[in-house]
């Protein structure tokens, strides 16, 4: 009988232009490798431009970590290494041959594998990036063994893709993954549930503690979740990774080959038609968005509207993104409009309409709504923070860059994303993702 | 709207770095955010952002203090012809509490902005909304025959002293409105004691008719006359004298449910308050030393600005207890000790404001506390690991 948790505090942000359960092909042809999509790597190119790749392919490595490299997701050519300021590497591009093409990782049975075969298969492959860890959110450390694994299999966030669609049919390479996944550590490996799924790959999943959620979000995001199950100590270690990451592991083992395929839903009221599209990782969104868009002042986001990346239409997909979502730009100024009764205007507070009608959905914008102040209220952040941690005494402490404090107060319990609807709620407009995220790399480059 | 926002986009750089009225940035930046929310995009964190913000926050407890100010306006008339015997028609009792009242709101606003406009020029920072409440509440805490000049000086003293030298709105540890009450009882005591300052007119010694006492029911529990007070029906709707807008609970009461009902205002100070008063009345009623302890609870609570400083002064978010179970202490300890304050000493008639400000100063020492329960429940819960 899984343990169910019922959580109350939270938010669901009903958002109008869901992504349609229809799923479609689309042709890409532009890849790229993207250094700036995982923490606190360093990286050391292994290619040039010109140079042939397969998927698997390394392209580069970790400076300080040597054995963990990251590979091409599909066979081509190198066809641009893009810089910024400073010469870091922004991107490394990829023209697609259309013959997906993988190397050779030799099959294996996860089940009968020892830790250290499935690791090295692992970091061989470059898929090693898709385990993280908490605390830092940093592409977990092969040396290091944590407590407990854990995987979300639902996403609450606004406009999130429904796993239950997506994990159709992927059975046999999810239970895979997660029989690789529970080699790792000597604890447990957790799937986290929502108790409204029916999807027999999650329900019926050997090798793994399930546990039932209900509640709003952010009951989907990994961090809550390992709170109330098992919740992280100064010192100790828990790695996660999301459905499609322990797919994909799970094809590495099944078949022996980098299969970078993920299904991606695009999503957001600026859109002609949403949907659900069968893509690689990396892939270039702009097949997507071009001659989709109901007009020019968008903004487009790779990942959710709370915790996504601005990218330019024809720009990539994140690694560890499986949502594209577009909104309007919220450039606009609006006359007394923090005085009018706002009858369309998407609002926690009670001061707004938004509460009386909780089905309603709601266009999203970028605007502010207003300047940025100092904390003034208060008890609002906890309304919204389903965890036993004061999180606006956290943010000042972050503030102050009080290392002790933060972790007296448990810091290392917490990720950007977990603040993401504190963010979204606060009536200061205060950058609270941006403070966390400061804390914890002073908190990490204390610790190493 | 548009040819407005025309017009403030064309004068807008006259007002930016380099341009002709540069030293008014803060003040075209307050009117403009006034009457246009900014066109600010989300460039960090979250895309989207909630439609609250701290203008529509402040709007909201003006709003929930209007009841008390309109009853204020005319109880000041209602009071002033009831001193001289007269009985004039609804109208007259209006206009002569306008006349009265209007001016004060206006010196309060137009002195704590004035210097807050000042302030964020010097800093170079957005003029911020907290003052948009604190102007409000002073007029409704300040005795009816107050001079003007005696406003101007409290408010700025409130702005000074209880929010800029802090660093501004969200830093101060006093609630401003009540310093500057506080400012006006320890700085001029003459001026503020005494019976006649209560009823328009009766500080002028104009004509009074026989009987009657400006003196508000405070002020005659203190005297000793607890057999003259008013009856619960007048304590009640606030047909009695005292500050501007403290008298009508049922006002009151309606402000309160705006706040808890919109969320602004929490409720667990406010309930905390009424039972840490209710608690400390009946220990009162328990050793009945003198007359005044045998007061009712509802009695109590009713008299005075308990009520409108528990629902109003000690709820200001910023200098109250910030942790919900901070609140509950706090607001507690409040109400516990205004009426102490108010039944045990005779040079403090009224307590709710010392009680308000001495919790002010103790808040933080609650939030400490509460937090540390937190972190030690956070190391026992690793020691228990690293144990196992």
């Amino acid at each position: 009988m899984p343990k169910t948790i019922k959580l109350s505090k939270g938010l669901n942000i009903r958002l109008k232009g869901e992504a349609e359960k229809s799923l479609r092909e689309t042709s890409v042809g532009q890849y790229a490798i993207k250094p700036t999509d995982y923490l606190g790597v360093f990286p050391r190119l292994l290619v040039k431009e010109g140079d042939s790749v397969k998927a698997g392919t390394p392209v580069f490595y970790d400076k300080y970590r040597e054995n963990i490299v990251f590979t091409s997701p599909v066979s081509g050519t190198i066809t641009e290494i893009k810089r910024g300021d400073k010469r870091v590497l922004l991107e490394i591009r990829i023209e697609s041959d259309g013959k997906f093409t993988s190397e050779q990782f030799d099959t294996l049975d996860p089940a009968s594998a020892t830790r250290e075969q499935v690791t090295d298969k692992l970091l061989k492959s470059g898929l090693w990036s898709l385990i993280r860890q908490r605390p830092y959110g940093t592409i977990a450390d092969p040396a290091n063994s944590p407590k407990a694994i854990f995987v979300s299999a639902f996403d609450t966030a606004p406009l999130a893709p429904d796993y239950d669609f997506i994990v159709k049919g992927q059975g046999e390479a999810f239970q895979a993954g997660i029989n690789a996944l529970s080699k790792l550590t000597n604890g447990k490996v957790n799937l986290n549930i929502l108790s409204q799924t029916k999807a027999p790959e999650f329900l019926n999943c050997r090798n793994a503690e399930i546990t039932t959620f209900n509640g709003p979000h952010p009951a989907g995001n990994v961090g809550i979740q390992i709170h109330h199950i098992n919740p992280i100590n100064k010192g100790e270690i828990v790695w996660f990774a999301g459905v499609q990451d322990v797919i994909t592991i799970g094809r590495l083992f099944l078949t022996g080959i980098y299969d970078s395929r993920i299904m991606v839903a695009l999503a957001g009221d600026m859109l002609k038609s949403t949907g659900y599209y069968n893509m690689r990782r990396n892939a270039c969104i702009r097949p997507l968005i071009e001659i989709n868009t109901l007009g020019d002042n968008i903004r487009v986001i790779s990942g959710n509207v709370l915790t996504g990346t601005k990218v330019e239409p024809n720009n990539f997909l994140g690694y560890y993104n499986s949502l594209v979502t577009v909104i309007r730009e919220g450039n606009y100024h609006e006359f007394l409009g923090w005085a009018l009764p706002g009858i369309n205007k998407l609002s926690f507070s009670r001061s707004y309409l938004t509460w009386i009608t909780p089905e309603k959905k709601y266009s999203a914008d970028t605007n502010v709504h207003g300047g940025e102040r100092a904390l003034v209220m208060t008890g609002q952040y906890e309304k919204v923070f389903p965890m036993d941690i004061y999180p606006m005494q956290l943010i000042k402490a972050a503030l102050a860059e009080n290392i002790e404090l933060m972790e007296n107060l448990g810091i290392y319990e917490v990720e950007p994303e977990d603040f993401a609807l504190c963010e979204f709620i606060d009536t200061s407009k205060t950058e609270l993702q941006a403070i966390i995220r400061n804390g914890l790399e002073l908190v990490r480059k204390e610790m190493s | 709207m548009k040819a407005l926002r025309k017009y403030l986009d064309k004068v807008k750089p006259q007002f930016e770095k380099g341009g002709k009225f540069e030293k008014l940035h803060s003040t075209f930046d307050a009117f403009e955010t006034f009457l246009f929310v900014p066109n600010t995009t989300t460039h960090s964190g979250s895309h989207i952002r909630d439609a609250i913000d701290l203008k529509r926050t402040m709007s909201v407890v003006i709003i929930a203090m209007l009841p008390a100010l309109l009853f204020g306006i005319w109880n000041t008339g209602y009071q002033h012809f009831l001193s001289l015997g007269q009985n004039p028609g609804f109208g007259a009792i209006i206009g002569y509490g306008l006349l009265k009242v209007i001016p004060i709101v206006v010196v309060s606003y137009a002195a704590g902005l004035g210097v807050e406009f000042i302030f964020a020029q010097v800093r170079g920072h957005e003029v911020n909304e907290g003052y948009l409440v604190s102007g409000m509440l002073i007029p409704l805490v300040m005795p009816i025959d107050i001079p003007l000049w005696m406003v101007a000086v409290a408010s700025i003293f409130a702005v000074i002293i209880g929010k800029e030298a802090f660093g501004g709105t969200g830093m101060n540890v006093f609630n401003p409105a009540l310093l500057a009450r506080a400012f006006i009882f320890f700085a001029y005591p003459a001026k503020i004691t005494g019976d006649t300052i209560w009823t328009g007119g009766l500080t002028k010694g104009e004509g009074v008719v026989d009987g009657f006492s400006g003196a508000t029911p405070l002020g005659k529990a203190a005297a000793g006359a607890i057999d003259n007070l008013p009856s619960l029906h007048d304590l009640f709707f606030g047909l009695i004298p005292g500050s501007i807008g403290e008298t009508s609970k049922l006002a009151i009461l309606l402000g309160a449910a705006i706040l808890i009902i919109t969320g602004i205002g929490s409720w667990r100070i406010i309930v905390a308050g009424f039972a840490g008063g209710i608690l400390m009345t009946l220990i009162f009623n328990a050793f009945a030393a003198n007359q005044y302890m045998t007061l009712s609870p509802v009695t109590q609570l009713m008299m005075g600005s308990f009520m409108f400083g528990m629902v109003f002064m000690a709820t200001d978010p910023v200098t109250a207890a910030q942790t919900n179970r901070g609140k509950w202490i706090y607001g507690f300890l409040a109400g516990f000790f205004a009426i102490m304050i108010r039944v045990f000493n005779p040079a403090y008639p009224e307590g709710t404001m010392l009680a308000i400000l001495l919790m002010n100063a103790f808040a933080p020492l609650i939030d400490h506390y509460v937090i540390e329960a937190n972190i030690k429940k956070r190391l026992k819960r690793a020691a228990a690991v690293v144990k196992s």
